[in-house]
């Protein structure tokens, strides 16, 4: 079979020679256009006057267009239609479109777009959480509350209380490749767009409805993307939109990519947070109850705010049983790029507080904070012992065939369903009330403090610690439970399309969209393995919404586990259709039919898989089929905060050690043992390079990675020179990576488990080693900030000492 | 201009060159070669290396930055030439298949070629080698794997070029000091180019017209490097790497600091000359060199004039150099070597400096004969902190010495807050940095980069 092996990536040898193409390396029709958007330089504010005549003078410049140019719809926000393409009349962050060039040239466009004059009516601009608080600035009428329990009198009456709070930087998903779209007009009024998005049914939507065409109007082709990290999921829209207008303005093809500050300045980033915590414990660090305050810096759109804001919500408990909890969620709104998705989708947000909250706690009770947790801990893997809690089907109502329902940003309609059985006491049971069966962290965490060594490298710590009165050591231990679905229950659903031809090769396609994670080798690892063929004879091609329609974003980690078994679904749809033909003319029954090693056998006969299709096609077989999925078991009402959002969890647990400088905070991870559950793993080289680069990257969001906005709100931190990703040697000197030996309870294909995201959290084991480092200058527990950049770490050991 | 050079082993001949066109632009939009990646622009990703092979060998170097003019007679390998003739994949290629060491395979070109030019020079020193190539998907393991398991494979010959015989471009492509100070002194509004890792993002980021451009990259008789039993002088030419090499045996705490400077591309393309004649407060050379007690030597025409390096950075964006007149060299004297470079920056490597401290501080018979200290990143210009050197000089070398000269850093320097640091993190790491480097003399562990798990 060839699922569980550890393939390369498919496109491995076009990556290494340069041949792998990119939106922005696909050859262009002669007299291809180039887009470039003004941008408003202030935060708030309404425009009083533009001048553009220089822009349009500008050398190479073929048309300037503005809101009032556009035909139709002038929208680019996958939820609320609150993102206008072009600035409106008023603008609400530096770096919003205002007005779009087509020039000849790329460097033509991007020097007219300097040259707009435009006045404004300057406002305040609401850039921080106490200010957007005054004002009453968020989104949704009031914050969000999931409660079980009472958090407040468990706490009130624990023997041990702690109470803190940090700020939480945002993070910039810096794919390597910008953002880029080309929009080619083809006949008729039809419109042929190339993509660098995780989400091609959203650029289709939204280049229609700008257009004013039916959505079949306009075909989306996404071959690859340079990383997408949740930045490609409806960031792309802006250039995608105004490729397509200015390509049926012009008759031209158009292209537009941002260069690299621009993509900064434009394109939202990962939400910061404020977070704050009080939480009760016994003697024995059983926590009783805990309580959150969570403010999400959303931006000045609502974008994927609101489930990024629930799913940090969601992952408030991590991996372990709060008997009461109780979190609160403000989603404000500021006037800074609008905030959106990124690997975790909020889940790294609200899991680091609760993980703050626990070696927080075991400082203060004097416990080893991995005893801590594994005291905290969910129960171990069980069959379910609650009735699941359903919500009422309630009645079909009228969906505007408008809204774009594929986006995570669609709205859900759930006022009319009744109200929920409420939790029982005492369960197995997330804040949420969804009973937790599947919990592999007590066996992952043995195991991992045995390879990690951890018990013996903790004790040498403290004795350099004791020895050195400079650069101090640290270690920390984080677990991670990662809940896979999208929260948006009707996303949960993945099309395929699959043909054998006659010589018996196989051409695949589905509906995710490949940006480096592997996710069409590993759907066509599991196509080979249905029709029993090697993988060369299987051909996987560009996501393209002509072949499967209405497809869910790239997102949620869920790109395996719906579109392989939307896959399976169509191989076997062909399989057993040449099994019943095959079987037939033999007199055999279906079921004996096998497909092994590149051959079918049917009763004593033999065939390779080639002619075994031959075979079908003359029998006039259908060879061509499509496969659907839907995630089963789940339901959610995300206005209560009940019901079963996860098909199941992805599991990890990590150990970092550090070295900090006192004197500077300057401070590297030293080594890092990671074990990570993708269930029975699909491709293990695959997920290993998700767990490893999950986690890089994970740990750069908490140390080095720094979005700094000065008072007027603009980013300060825009190009590589000044944000800074982790770079070769900022990966552990020491960095062990296995996969936990299990299989994934739920049915999932061939039961693995979802990987793009879980591993991120692992990097938070990055920060608190930071903390237990700068705990050993001694004083009092270091509530570090994140990043813990140098000078956060610094100040950390001033603020322990007493300096600052 | 006219320009001459080699692209993957073909002779490409090109007339009236737009002298600030980039090697990235010119592959990709006029010949169709777009293996080479943009990413960034400006020189801090990668993505867009290519090889460069001249008199000085194998290089890899930054396209996005590179103006045409810069690669008259030299050889130009890009990605498309990485692999034989044939298609034969290079070792680094098959192991980055077999190791899994791409994923999105963006920034993959990059590496490859990264790779291919160090793997050519037989370097072994992968995270130094690759540290100008950024990777947002794997976490570089499983690249560092794959560099090392190309290590024992043979330069494949494909990939050995040989620069080319070119004759002179152009007037603005100056091949000798003497012709530089020439066509300077005749053009003296020109904007002189030496490694273009400043100037090119003028072009593009700030979208600037440069006009007239000299080039300085062919003045070979200022890339000397001479070491006497008195003096080192380097020419302003010498590119980053050749200093830091240069550097290694006499002052290694500011060949170290070389090597955190930027990446390998852009050390091979920046010069001291033009890490200097900039003037920005934040180029970690000048506050080395000052520590150093270095002198600067300038020629307009044919006069030449020296100055004491801290005198030719007058005000912020304001130096000592008149119209014309161009950094010839820099030198300092022979010494023991007591000099300690530190580098704070968010990024070990690859970063620009929040805080550059450089501290030459002798000792004989516990008293500090004479204490040297350098600061970038401090001021509006690269300074000296000379409050604190006198509170040191002639006092016994001790903590309490020390904690009392820390006072006067108070009176040196009144930094910034920006991005990179605060101005209070600035000015205590400052003093810090004085302790770290009286803590390290006497043997105490201060440098995370030395510890391991």
């Amino acid at each position: 079979m060839s699922v569980t092996k550890p393939l390369p990536h498919d496109a491995a040898p076009l990556h290494v020679s340069g041949t792998a193409r990119y939106v922005d390396d696909i050859p262009t029709p002669k007299g291809t256009l180039y887009l470039a958007f003004g941008l408003s330089p202030i935060a708030k504010g309404k425009i009083t006057a533009m001048d553009l005549s220089a822009v349009k003078a500008a050398e190479g410049v073929e048309m300037v267009m503005t809101a009032e140019d556009l035909p139709f719809a002038n929208d680019v926000s996958p939820s609320i239609h609150d993102e206008p393409l072009l600035s409106d009349g008023t603008v609400h962050y530096i770096g919003q479109p205002v007005f779009l060039v087509v020039a000849t040239s790329h460097l033509a466009a991007r020097k007219a777009a300097r040259l707009g004059k435009i006045d404004y009516d300057e406002e305040t601009p609401i850039l921080t959480v106490e200010e957007a608080l005054a004002a009453d600035s968020r989104f949704e009428e009031g914050p969000r509350i999931y409660a079980k329990g009472d958090a407040d009198a468990a706490i009130a009456g624990a023997a041990h209380v702690i109470e803190g709070g940090f700020e939480l930087g945002g993070q910039e998903h810096f794919y390597l490749e910008g953002q880029a779209a080309l929009a080619v007009p083809n006949e008729g009024a039809d419109m042929l767009v190339h993509s660098s998005t995780q989400h091609p049914t959203e650029i289709q939507h939204k280049v229609a409805d700008a257009l004013g065409v039916p959505m079949h109007a306009v075909r989306v082709e996404t071959r690859r993307m340079g990383g997408g990290f949740g930045g490609k999921e409806s960031q792309g829209n802006a250039l995608a939109v105004a490729c397509a207008i200015a390509a049926r303005a012009t008759g031209k093809a158009c292209k537009m990519r941002y260069d690299r500050d621009d993509d900064m300045v434009i394109t939202g980033k990962r939400h910061a947070f404020r977070i704050s915590y009080r939480a009760g414990f016994d003697e024995h660090g059983h926590i009783q109850g805990v309580s959150f305050l969570q403010y999400a810096i959303c931006g000045w759109a609502q974008d994927l705010s609101l489930p990024v804001a629930d799913r940090a919500m969601l992952h408030s408990d991590n991996a372990y049983l709060l008997p009461n909890a109780r979190i609160e969620s403000h989603r404000l709104k500021t006037n800074t790029q609008s905030a959106t998705a990124y690997r975790g989708f909020g889940g790294p947000q609200g899991m680091i507080a609760i993980e703050r909250v626990m070696d927080h706690a075991a400082y203060e009770l004097g416990l080893d904070p991995v005893e801590m947790r594994r005291r905290n801990y969910y129960d171990p893997a069980h069959p379910p012992t609650m009735e699941p809690e359903h919500l009422a089907k309630r009645p079909l109502e009228r969906v505007d065939p408008h809204e774009d329902l594929t986006s995570l940003g669609a709205v859900e309609q759930v006022e009319t369903a009744p109200p929920v059985r409420p939790v029982p006491e005492g369960g197995n049971t997330t804040p949420y009330g969804m009973e937790v069966t599947d919990f592999e962290l007590h066996g992952m965490t043995e195991a991992l403090l045995k390879s990690s060594d951890y018990v013996a490298r903790k004790a040498a710590i403290e004795t350099w610690n004791a020895k050195n009165s400079v650069v101090k050591k640290g270690i920390a231990f984080s677990p991670v439970k990662f809940g896979i679905s999208f929260t948006l229950t009707h996303l949960n659903q993945a099309g395929a399309l699959v043909h054998v031809y006659q010589d018996g090769s196989v051409h695949l396609n589905h509906g995710g969209t490949e940006m480096g994670q592997g996710l069409f080798q590993k759907v066509a690892q599991v196509a080979a393995s249905r029709f029993g063929i090697p993988l060369e004879m299987v051909k996987i091609t560009a996501t393209d919404t002509a072949k499967v329609p209405n497809t869910s974003a790239t997102a949620a980690s869920s790109g395996s586990d719906l579109n392989g078994m939307a896959v399976k679904a169509a191989c076997d749809t062909i399989r057993d259709r040449m099994a019943d033909y095959l079987a037939e003319r033999h007199q055999a029954d279906p079921s004996s039919v096998t497909f092994t090693d590149g051959h079918v056998s049917v009763g004593e006969e033999r065939y390779t898989f080639a002619e075994a299709a031959a075979l079908a096609y003359q029998g006039r077989i259908s060879l061509s089929a499509t496969g659907f999925y839907k995630t089963p078991k789940i339901e959610w009402d995300r206005i209560k905060g009940r019901g079963r959002p996860f098909y199941y969890f992805a599991y990890g647990a990590s150990v970092t050690e550090v070295a900090v400088d006192t004197l500077t905070g300057e401070n590297r991870i030293l080594r890092a043992d990671i074990l990570h559950d993708a269930g029975a793993s699909l491709n293990p080289a695959l997920d290993i390079g998700q767990v490893e680069g999950g986690y890089v990257q994970g740990a750069g969001w908490l140390t080095t990675e720094e979005l700094v906005w000065d008072d007027k709100g603009n980013l300060r931190t825009h190009a590589p020179s000044t944000y800074k990703i982790p770079a070769c040697s900022d990966r552990p000197d020491i960095f062990n990576v296995a996969l936990w030996d299990g299989q994934n309870r739920e049915e999932t294909i061939y039961r693995s488990k979802a990987v793009g995201e879980p591993p991120f959290m692992l990097g938070i084991s990055a920060w608190l080693a930071l903390s237990n480092a700068v705990a050993a200058c001694g004083g009092s527990y270091p509530a570090l900030d994140a990043p813990a950049t140098a000078e956060e770490v610094w100040r950390g050991v001033q603020r322990i000492k007493g300096g600052i | 201009m006219d320009i001459t050079f080699l692209l993957n082993g073909e002779t490409v001949e090109l007339a009236d060159v737009d002298p600030t066109a980039t090697l990235l632009d010119w592959l990709r939009e006029d010949r169709g070669l777009t293996g080479t990646k943009e990413g960034c622009n400006e020189g801090d990703c990668g993505a867009c290396t290519v090889m460069i092979t001249d008199e000085g060998g194998a290089k890899a170097l930054n396209s996005c930055i590179l103006f045409l003019p810069q690669l008259h007679g030299k050889a130009v390998r890009t990605v498309e030439g990485a692999s034989g003739p044939n298609g034969e994949a290079h070792p680094v290629q098959q192991a980055m298949v077999d190791l899994h060491g791409s994923q999105c395979g963006f920034c993959t070109p990059g590496f490859v070629m990264s790779m291919v030019a160090s793997h050519s020079s037989g370097a072994k020193d992968h995270d130094t080698q690759l540290a100008g190539n950024l990777c947002r998907c794997t976490g570089y393991a499983p690249i560092i794997r794959a560099a090392k398991a190309a290590e024992e494979h043979p330069v494949p010959v494909w990939v050995k070029d040989e620069p080319v015989a070119a004759l002179a471009a152009s007037p603005m492509l100056p091949g000798s000091s003497d012709e530089l100070a020439a066509v300077y002194a005749e053009n003296p509004d020109a904007t002189l180019v030496a490694g273009a890792t400043d100037v090119g993002l003028w072009v593009t980021k700030q979208l600037r017209d440069l006009d007239p451009v000299i080039f300085l990259n062919r003045c070979d008789d200022l890339k000397d490097i001479s070491i006497t039993d008195n003096e080192i002088r380097f020419g302003a030419m010498v590119d980053m790497n050749r200093m830091g090499e240069a550097l290694t045996d006499l002052h290694p705490s500011y060949a170290e600091m070389i090597r955190r400077y930027a990446s390998v591309q852009v050390r091979y393309a920046a010069t001291v000359g033009g890490n200097i004649a900039n003037g920005s407060p934040i180029g970690d050379n000048p506050p080395a060199l000052i520590a150093l007690d270095a002198t600067l030597h300038l020629r307009k025409g044919d006069t030449r004039r020296s100055l004491p390096l801290e005198e030719f950075f007058i005000d912020y964006g304001k130096q000592d150099r008149s119209p014309g007149e161009f950094v010839e060299a820099v030198s300092f004297p022979r010494q023991p070597d007591r000099l300690k470079v530190y580098k704070l920056s968010k990024r070990f490597d690859q970063d620009i400096s929040a805080v550059c401290g450089c501290f030459n501080i002798t000792v004989s018979n516990g008293v500090v004969d004479q204490a040297r200290i350098g600061f970038g990143g401090m001021a509006g210009i690269p300074k000296r902190a000379s409050h604190v050197e006198a509170a040191l000089n002639g006092k016994p070398w001790t903590q309490e010495t020390v904690q009392a000269a820390i006072l006067a850093f108070d009176d040196d320097f009144t930094p910034m807050t920006d991005m990179r640091a605060s101005a209070t993190y600035r000015l205590e790491t400052a003093k810090a940095l004085l302790e770290r480097y009286y803590l390290e003399d006497q043997g105490e562990v201060t440098n995370v980069l030395e510890v391991s798990a």
